[in-house]
Parts: C-alpha cells; sequence; structure tokens
C-alpha cells in the first residue's frame, strides 16, 4: 500500500473485494449500504479500507437509506458508492430516481443473484438487467456495466464514477454473485488523476448560477453545498433555476435532456468486446459472467468449423442498438444466453428486427450455464 | 385590546434575504402554520449566528416538505420520508455544514420513522424540525401517524381509532440529545429552542405544532387558524423538563410544550474521528 492507503500491485482477491478496491482507487470517499449477500464483502472492505484514506463509511439502517446518504454525499462534493444485492436493489429503486431527476452522480453495484423475492441469496443470477433499465418510475435513460472477472469489476468501477461524473447520472454495475464470489488475479495499477474524471462545477458567481441550465452537451454544471450558491434542487419537475414547475411544457423539456444526455453520448458510453465476428453467421451476445462460458461455446464451436463469433456487452445500458444493427445484415442468427428467462434477448431481437433469428439460451439462476448448452443452441441455431 | 408594543415588520426581521421571493406566494392555506415556523427558524440561524452560507436545509414530501422551496439556502426537496438519510449523507460527506431537516409529521414519523429512529440513535449532528399539524395535509386530510384518538379526518370519518405517537418520548428513547415541543403560537420560545437546537451538537428534534385550519381543523372543530391557536394558547402548559412519557397529545386535555431533553452524548462525528486517530495510530506504528 502506498503513503496515500491506496493499493498497486498484483493480488489475487474476489470480485466484492476489487469491487471496493476499484471504487478506492476511483476516488469514491464515501460509502452507505446495508448487509445483503452476496454483496456484503464489499462493504466490510469499504468499512476497513475507507478510514486510511479519509473517507466515511457508514452502515445505514436500511438500502432505501443507503441509497439516499449516497445522494446526500455526493451533494457535499463527495463521490459516493453503495453496493446491494436483489432485494437491496429494490428498495432503492425510489431514490435511483431521485438521484436521476437532480442528476446526482454515484454509483450503484448491484451483485446479482437468483429472484424473485430472497430468491437464492448465495446463488448467482442475471435476473435484474430490465430493472436496471426500468426500475424506477418514470421515464429516464441509465448507464449500467456489467463486469465479467474480479479484474474488470476493478477496471469498471473507475469507468463507472467517471462516467457519473461525466454525465451526471447514477451509473450502475450489475455483476453478479459467481464474479463477487470468484477470486482471480486483479493487476491495480497507478492511476493518474487525469483519468479520473469530476463534475464539471460553475464558473459564474452565485447569483447569476442557474443549476439546472445546460450547454450544448445537456449537462448543467453542478454547485455543491456550502460554498454560496444557495441553489435548489427538487424531485418534482423543474425548471433551469431548480424551482418547481408544474407544466406540460416543463416536464417535456427536463424529461428530455435528461434521456437525450445520455442517448446522444451513447457512442461515448457503450463498449462491447467481439471476437471472431469478421466473418461470422452465429454470434453469441452475452455480458457478465455468462459471456465468460459463451467464449468457451465458440472457440469449441469454431473448433468444429462453424463460423461462430461472440459479441461480448460491457455496457447493456444503454443498449448496444447500433452495432447489433449491424450485425443482424451479416448473421443468420443471435443467440443469447442469460442467467433470467429472458431480457436482454427482447433488446437483441428488437434491433435484429427479423433480419436475423434470436436464440435465447436461458438458465434461471443458482448456477451458471454449461458450454455444452450454448454450443447446442450454436449448432441447432443452423439447422 | 392596545398594546404597547410596536409588531415588527418583515423589513426590521430581515426574513426577505432568507426567502426567495422570487418564489412568493407560497402554496400554504390562510391561516396554516409553517409559514410562522419557517419564520421563527430564519430568525433562529441569525440568533445562533450561523453563516447562512453553511447551512442546507432538507425537506421530504407534504406542506412542510414545501419549506425546502422557499429558504434562500442550499436546500434539497427530497422523497417522501427519506430527508434524513439525504441529510445524513450530506453531514458525512462535509461535516462543517449545519445540516437541517424541515418536513412534516407524516413524512418523518410514518414513512420516515426508522430514519428518524436510527438518526437520532446514532447521534448525526443534525436539526430536524418536525412540523406536526395532526394529518396529512397535502394529500387531503387522512389519518397520520400523530392524529389523536377519536379525531376525525378523511380516512377516520367515524373517528380515528390508532394511538398516535408521542414524538419527544420516541425520540428521548431513540437517543436524541436535544427534544422540545413548542406551538406556532410561541414564536418565541420557539425560535430560541431552534436556537438552541441548531448549535447544540449531536441530534435535535423540535416538533412544532401547528394549524391546519383547511382539512385536519375543519373536521374537528378548529375552522379557523385563528381557532386553533385559541386552542394552543388554553390548552398549552408549558413545563421545561418534563418526563417525556407525559406529552401524549389527545384530542382534549393539556398539551405538554418545552424542553424536555438537552443531554451530552458524543456525536457520530465524534466516534468517527476516534477511528480515524486510531487507524493513523496503528499506520505510524
Amino acid at each position: 500500500m502506498s503513503e496515500d492507503g491506496i493499493l498497486h500491485g498484483t493480488f489475487f482477491m474476489n470480485g466484492d473485494v476489487a469491487c471496493a478496491e476499484g471504487a478506492i482507487s476511483a476516488g469514491c470517499r464515501f460509502f452507505a449500504g446495508y448487509p445483503i449477500t452476496p454483496a456484503t464483502e464489499v462493504a466490510e472492505r469499504m468499512s476497513e479500507r475507507l478510514p486510511h484514506v479519509g473517507g466515511v463509511y457508514i452502515q445505514m439502517e436500511d438500502e432505501i437509506a443507503s441509497m439516499n446518504a449516497v445522494l446526500g454525499a455526493s451533494w457535499a462534493g463527495v463521490k459516493a458508492m453503495t453496493a446491494t444485492s436483489g432485494p437491496g436493489f429494490s428498495l432503492m429503486m425510489e431514490n435511483l430516481g431521485l438521484g436521476v431527476i437532480l442528476e446526482t452522480p454515484c454509483v450503484l453495484v448491484n451483485i446479482q443473484r437468483a429472484g424473485p423475492s430472497t430468491g437464492l441469496p448465495t446463488l448467482p443470477a442475471q435476473g435484474d438487467m430490465m430493472q436496471a433499465r426500468w426500475g424506477s418510475h418514470g421515464s429516464y435513460e441509465i448507464i449500467a456495466l456489467v463486469p465479467s472477472s474480479p479484474q474488470e469489476i476493478f477496471d469498471l468501477i473507475i469507468e463507472a464514477f467517471n462516467l457519473s461524473e461525466r454525465y451526471r447520472v447514477p451509473v450502475l454495475v450489475m455483476s453478479d454473485e459467481a464474479v463477487g464470489h470468484m477470486s482471480e488475479k486483479v493487476v491495480i495499477p497507478e492511476i493518474s488523476p487525469e483519468n479520473l474524471m469530476s463534475r464539471r462545477r460553475p464558473d459564474v458567481p452565485p447569483e447569476e448560477y442557474l443549476p439546472y441550465k445546460a450547454d450544448g452537451d445537456l449537462v448543467p454544471p453542478m454547485a455543491i453545498a456550502g460554498e454560496g450558491y444557495r441553489f435548489h434542487v427538487t424531485g418534482l419537475t423543474h425548471d433551469e433555476k431548480g424551482y418547481p414547475v408544474m407544466t406540460a411544457e416543463a416536464q417535456d423539456k427536463l424529461v428530455r435532456r435528461l434521456v437525450d444526455k445520455i442517448k446522444l453520448n451513447r457512442n461515448d458510453i457503450i463498449k462491447c468486446e467481439e471476437s471472431d465476428v469478421e466473418d461470422a453467421e452465429i454470434i453469441v451476445c452475452a455480458y457478465g459472467i455468462t459471456s465468460r462460458i459463451a467464449r468457451l461455446a465458440v472457440q469449441q464451436a469454431r473448433n468444429e468449423g462453424i463460423r461462430a463469433g461472440l459479441l461480448r456487452l460491457i455496457t447493456v445500458w444503454p443498449f448496444a442498438e447500433e452495432r447489433v444493427k449491424e450485425l443482424a445484415k451479416q448473421v443468420k442468427a443471435f443467440i443469447v444466453p442469460e442467467i433470467n428467462y429472458g431480457q436482454i434477448v427482447l433488446e437483441v431481437e428488437r434491433c435484429a428486427a427479423g433480419k436475423a433469428s434470436t436464440v435465447l439460451v436461458p438458465h434461471m439462476g443458482g448456477s451458471v450455464h454449461t458450454p455444452h448448452t450454448i454450443l447446442n443452441a450454436i449448432k441447432e441455431s443452423l439447422q | 385590546m392596545t398594546s404597547t408594543k410596536t409588531p415588527v415588520t418583515l423589513e426590521e426581521s430581515n426574513i426577505e434575504s432568507f426567502l426567495r421571493m422570487d418564489r412568493m406566494p407560497h402554496i400554504w392555506c390562510a391561516g396554516c402554520g409553517i409559514g410562522t415556523a419557517v419564520g421563527c427558524f430564519a430568525r433562529a440561524v441569525e440568533r445562533a449566528g450561523l453563516d447562512p452560507d453553511k447551512v442546507s436545509l432538507i425537506s421530504g414530501i407534504g406542506c412542510a416538505g414545501r419549506a425546502a422551496g422557499y429558504v434562500k439556502l442550499d436546500s434539497f426537496h427530497t422523497t417522501h420520508g427519506r430527508a434524513l438519510p439525504f441529510a445524513t449523507g450530506l453531514k458525512l460527506g462535509n461535516p462543517e455544514l449545519n445540516v437541517v431537516v424541515f418536513s412534516g409529521d407524516g413524512d418523518l414519523l410514518a414513512i420516515g420513522g426508522n430514519h428518524l429512529i436510527h438518526s437520532a440513535r446514532r447521534n448525526i449532528d443534525l436539526t430536524v424540525i418536525c412540523i406536526n399539524n395532526f394529518n396529512y395535509g397535502m394529500t387531503g386530510g387522512q389519518m397520520g401517524p400523530t392524529t389523536p384518538i377519536d379525531a376525525r379526518t378523511t380516512t377516520t370519518p367515524y373517528g380515528n381509532v390508532e394511538y398516535p405517537f408521542n414524538a419527544p418520548y420516541l425520540l428521548a428513547a431513540s437517543g436524541a440529545t436535544y427534544v422540545s415541543r413548542w406551538t406556532v403560537m410561541h414564536p418565541r420560545e420557539l425560535e430560541r429552542s431552534i436556537a438552541e437546537a441548531l448549535v447544540k451538537p449531536g441530534f435535535s428534534f423540535v416538533e412544532v405544532l401547528s394549524p391546519c385550519p383547511a382539512l385536519y381543523g375543519r373536521l374537528n372543530k378548529e375552522s379557523k387558524g385563528l381557532d386553533t391557536m385559541h386552542t394552543y394558547l388554553k390548552r398549552s402548559v408549558i413545563r421545561n423538563g418534563a418526563d417525556p412519557k407525559d406529552a401524549e397529545i389527545g384530542l382534549n386535555g393539556p398539551i405538554l410544550v418545552g424542553k424536555y431533553v438537552d443531554i451530552e452524548r458524543p456525536t457520530l462525528w465524534d466516534c468517527c474521528k476516534q477511528v480515524f486517530d486510531r487507524v493513523k495510530e496503528k499506520k505510524s506504528k
């Protein structure tokens, strides 16, 4: 550990611990959470590590409070995070919406377990992918990243903080129990400050500051409490001053901007990884832990002379719409394995728009797919 | 009635500099007491000698929750019941801020009840001003967690069958270091009490009884704000240091007002700092 309390070097650690270390490296100095399997180790690690870097850990009375405390800390100017799993994620939906409408940078990690309800607390699933997109009420756009290894959870937490500061939006990191609890090599590099983004602050005096007046990039500069700006923010529909305005016109202007600031910048946000897609006639579209198994299935298919490829979604929301549309012109079928009964497959199907067929390989949770299941689906789609 | 005292005008109290005058008129009904409580809070900030730039006000949802929108401070109008956890994050994010929660009885004691008792338990240095008008005003006068037994509301048309919370007793038991109750009929005492609460380290809770003539009052034989003010005058018994157990409020009978709790206990931040020191010590060894 260096003088400043930040880890550097090569470690053997599980995904939850790597998640916490990613946050520390990203400059996160506030964590509020509530114990829940399989995300508890994130909180435990943060409680141990934050005092070393001058940060604050607090265990709240529930996940509703945790999400709110994270928003409050962000308005004090601190990078803030919480981590949870299914039932806690449900409780956080209310104030995820508040984070969206107040345009509050923060990171929310979901180490997914199988549901519905209490489900299988100790076992993996990818069942909250649509909840991540639509879980809070109203129209909004969100960013969600999906890591497939402890190393990637570390990397994506940093990316998540950068995106949240850049676009003033809560960013979701949708991991799962398998990645959270697996231990692998994690390389923690020294991260130079210019690779860590901070929200743009107002450059006008308080009397000229309008909290929700955005320029061309649609992201308004953000004042923080205690600096004399004396701003007002509200969960009600508001104008550029931040004052509530109860009209259809104000609603239209605000919601359009909240959505468009993500939508119009999607090319800057969306990341995918492709392998063997150039000549592929079958593409497996997978994300998170499932993409690792899909990779094996694709390799096996190639060994057997099948022109298969892998499209690994790193950003799930906003969805890699344009790329899937492009690939649909080239391939016969998309195979979509996911640990749920069909969620992201709906997006693939929408973008394929009948140009390629779409095959769901569902798994209800509790374990992961076998490569064999995915390989079979690849073969069947060729018949 | 003649009075020798000259009434204090708005200009003299300098309250306009504290309010977002560009948002006037406010939405509160004629005879509502929330405006009086906001005035007492404004003067209390001045009395306590706080720099308004360092004061943040957080509200939840409801009539009292609209206070955040009218004060010229860093002010946050959050979600229903969640003002306290939001305030908790803000305060821990910057412990130099004076963080105040201004909200209603339904917001703080029902939907936000869990946050309230846990905030008091951890003794985080916040000041809570709880407007108690005995019902949910914003949604049209429904029964709430402080509605006295037998009282009429739009959801207790035959009289309330549930026992209400005794807020000072609940807060004292939960660990608050400062607990008081006043009515808007006691503006001087209320202002002094809020000022005390603002400078008191730890979790401070000031309950403010406030008329709701349009809803609760109308259904309970106090259809004018003035009627409720008369009731407060008639029923209030000032008893500082009273046992909060005796602070229950019925449909009739005395209403105890005054300061119930004023004790010393290390705040959450005091305890956090001890941990930081322990970690530092361990490092240097």
